[in-house]
């Protein structure tokens, strides 16, 4: 069962988060192992095995990134591991600057920029993935996904620069 | 007449759930304990005789024989220190390996532990006695003042611990539950208990944060609430951090200000706990006033002291500047702005601090919640969550782990399997593949920890997966399982997929993080995220490079003819650069030393390859193919 299914939700791109979360605690409240504390034990690991898959589902589909890669995953987008080297010449010439620009961003002021920046350009590349779906455009989704594996990793290693400053200033 | 109940296979209620036995919420605290009870939604702390809530954690083995504890055991620190323990939760589930980190805090012998529980045991009246059956008397001590104020068995509870306990220490708190006579229904983490209690009672919805400055810790906690459902978010924290450093502060202004009279105190151990005594009342003399004053006596000479509220908040800016840090790490891990929170809740008698208020309202913009009392605020959510886990009410908890779970691979480098802040109960899983031809066995190393090398996480168990078939490198797949239950305890298991040769290993982690390793090990990760990250990328290099040489060298091993001396000469020299290059510290270089080995070996392997061609299409042979390369 794919977690859209888990959940009872379509599978769909812009899911609605309120949906998911209403799908997603009526499921725990049913299968939750503090609801199973007084059964029998195999009754008891069932329901620790169902939540942990609700759980695992829930994970997936709440943050639309991960939902992204999952759906590409469905429709059989073959995404190289996490960790591998950038094989897209475009992406890596921006990754490239855009390092270098954060290597240089030496005020709060400016990594904070840089990483408003990245955010927009991850909420845009989401909105693109739409219409990529739905042509089934293996090779362009595959693209856009590895950009926005990695615009979102730029964000994380902003975020991390911008703890070393506050704390070199502080 | 009473009428017979037959109940379905495996549906006999338990003996113990019957109509005499109820279910306490027990707060097991490092300095102070509580117990509580909910009926109908309405939690109340058990009190003693004399009206008091909070029991000292403290034991005590007075030479005359029998067991104190709390305020009658606190009563032999002067007359029999040796036979009183104070503060044992820092020691729950700790092994050997860990005492350096409280030596010299604790004022009693600990010996490492021998045999197949590897925890630590303390001399404490002449008998050698472990963190478990100490807190047990703690528990024993809580359960007898329950059943007294009730009139009833009490035989079930749902007991609190920290956000941050690991798998060990969790193991020990359930284990020290069985030992006084109690069934755990469930460990709860002590910040979600807090927001429950708040949370049922008001009927609030939104998000929430749990503030709780202890004595020497700090745990902030993000939680939503909906509906009765508590789904926790986020949690973070630091323990060198608390209420302690705030007495310190004023007890070191106090010395100063007798050494700048002119006093020469020798500053021993008296002079300090007296020092200590009098800054801890003047702290909480200025929660509600805005100046004090006190008289400190040292070998006989005596000194009169002032402390404005001003001076005292100059005093703790620094420290309740970081938890206010903290805290916003833990919004950023769960996406959130200081903004969204709904409301604070307090817990810990810090909290009483006006700065910390202050502060904390600050932060969010709106006053912060205080009208449960922070010392007993656990306990009673607590009581809560074990009335709605007999029966008695709708609420569900889903909570967090704390800390990342992962596994060593090549090259020190920890794959992170289970995040932290991951909901549980959590099953996840990932595959693993052999990095040599024919290896056979795969050694598992399970650690906790942010960082990124496993030279600094915690390590937590140790096993090896055997039997794997001879493969060649990256043929087999290894697919390593974590489960986490919904009390925080860890199971991992391993096997080799690819054919049906599985074996499973199961491993229990023993013992491991104190809660105070735990909180370092979280700062530390922020504090080191760059410069782990670079560590990491070099490691890859180095690991890559290393992958393309073994390659190389079985190549050249088998087809090595096809090149000539010159060729073999350039790529051999090539090869040693790269050896030298990863012998240094620049990703760079060895990343350059290694494409250039890849360039200059390109020709070599599209020879390969035409050979394994030609050799397929036209089955020539070995004799004709290479007399024809040479030409």
């Amino acid at each position: 069962m794919d977690h859209f299914a888990r959940l009872g939700l379509p599978a769909a791109l812009d899911l609605d988060a309120a949906a998911l979360d209403r799908a997603y605690f009526t499921l725990q409240r049913q299968w939750h192992p503090d609801r199973f504390v007084s059964r029998p034990p195999d009754e008891r690991a069932r329901a620790s095995a169902e939540a942990a898959s609700l759980n695992e589902a829930y994970r997936t589909l709440k943050d639309p990134l991960s939902r992204a890669f999952y759906m590409a995953e469905l429709a059989g987008v073959d995404m190289p591991g996490d960790g591998r080297t950038i094989d897209d010449p475009d992406l890596l010439m921006e990754a490239m600057e855009a390092r270098e620009a954060l290597h240089e961003a030496d005020t709060p002021g400016a990594v904070d920029q840089l990483a408003a920046e990245a955010r927009q350009d991850v909420q845009k590349a989401l909105a693109g993935l739409g219409s990529l779906f739905l042509a089934n455009d293996r090779v362009a989704l595959r693209k856009a996904l590895l950009r926005l594996r990695y615009l979102d990793k730029f964000a994380e290693e902003a975020r991390a620069r911008r703890m070393n400053l506050d704390r070199s200033n502080a | 007449m009473t009428l017979l109940e037959i109940h379905e296979p495996g549906e006999t209620p338990l003996p113990h759930a019957g109509e005499g036995s109820l279910a306490v919420g027990i707060d097991l605290g490092t300095t102070n304990s509580v117990v509580a009870i909910a009926r109908d939604g309405k939690p109340a702390a058990l009190h003693d005789e004399t009206g008091r809530a909070l029991v000292p954690s403290v034991v005590a083995y007075p030479d005359a024989g029998g067991v104190l504890v709390g305020d009658e055991a606190r009563a032999f620190t002067a007359s029999e220190p040796r036979n009183v323990v104070a503060s044992i939760k820092r020691l729950m589930g700790r092994g050997a390996g860990d005492l350096h980190a409280v030596a010299g805090v604790l004022p009693y012998e600990v010996e490492p532990g021998t045999g197949e529980i590897d925890m630590v045991k303390l001399r404490i009246g002449g008998k050698a006695r472990s963190p478990v059956e100490i807190s047990a008397e703690i528990l024993k001590a809580l359960r007898t003042r329950a059943e007294a104020a009730l009139e009833k068995r009490v035989e079930r509870a749902v007991i609190t611990v920290p956000a941050y306990f690991d798998d060990a220490a969790r193991t020990a708190t359930r284990d020290a539950a069985r030992v006084a006579g109690l069934e755990v229904l469930r460990l709860v983490n002590e910040p979600t208990a807090a927001a429950l209690a708040y949370g049922l009672d008001k009927g609030s919805e939104g998000l929430y944060a749990v503030y709780d400055l202890g004595g020497g810790t700090f745990d902030f906690s993000l939680l939503r609430l909906e509906k009765g459902v508590f789904q926790v978010l986020a949690t973070g924290g630091d323990t060198a951090l608390g209420g302690d450093d705030f007495d310190r502060a004023i007890a070191e202004r106090l010395l100063a200000e007798r050494k700048h009279d002119g006093l020469a105190d020798e500053v021993d151990e008296t002079a300090v706990k007296s020092a200590l005594a009098l800054a801890r009342h003047m702290k909480e003399q200025l929660s509600d006033r805005h100046q004090t004053s006190g008289r400190l006596e040292i070998a006989g000479t005596p000194s009169f002291h002032a402390l404005t509220r001003a001076e005292f908040d100059a005093m703790v800016a620094t420290p309740v500047a970081r938890t206010l840090e903290i805290a916003r790490n833990v919004l950023a891990d769960a996406g959130m702005v200081a903004t969204e929170i709904e409301g604070v809740v307090l817990v810990g008698g810090s909290t009483r601090v006006p700065l910390v208020r202050a502060k904390v309202a600050g932060m969010i913009g709106k006053p912060p919640l205080t009208d449960i009392d922070p010392d007993e605020v656990v306990a009673l959510g607590a009581a809560l969550q074990a009335e709605a886990l007999t029966g008695g009410g709708d609420t569900l908890l889903l909570d967090v782990t704390p800390l990342s779970l992962g596994l060593e691979t090549m090259g020190g480098i920890v794959e992170k399997i289970v995040p932290r802040n991951t909901p549980i109960p959590a099953q996840l899983a990932q595959d693993f593949t052999t990095y040599e031809d024919g290896q056979s066995a795969m050694a598992i190393h399970v650690v906790q920890g942010e960082r990124e090398m496993v030279a600094d996480c915690r390590s937590l168990a140790r096993f090896e997966l055997t039997g794997i078939p001879p493969m060649t490198a990256g043929a087999a797949r290894i697919r390593v399982s974590f489960a986490v239950d919904a009390d925080g305890l860890l199971t991992v298991s391993a096997e080799e997929r690819t054919t049906g040769v599985a074996q499973r290993v199961e491993v229990k982690p023993s013992y491991g993080l104190s809660h105070e390793d735990m909180a370092d090990m979280l700062y530390d990760s922020m504090d080191n995220a760059e410069a782990d990250m670079n560590l990491r990328l070099l490691t890859e290099a180095r690991v890559e490079a290393r992958r393309g040489l073994l390659a190389l060298d079985a190549a050249l091993k088998k087809d090595g003819g096809l090149l000539s001396a010159e060729e073999r000469a350039a790529i051999d020299a090539a090869r040693m650069r790269l050896e030298t290059a990863m012998e240094g510290e620049s990703r760079d270089e060895i990343n350059a030393a290694a494409e250039a080995l890849e360039t200059l070996s390109k020709p070599f392997a599209e020879r390969r390859m035409d050979r394994g061609i030609r050799e397929a299409l036209s089955g020539m042979s070995m004799g004709d193919l290479e007399s024809r390369v040479g030409d």
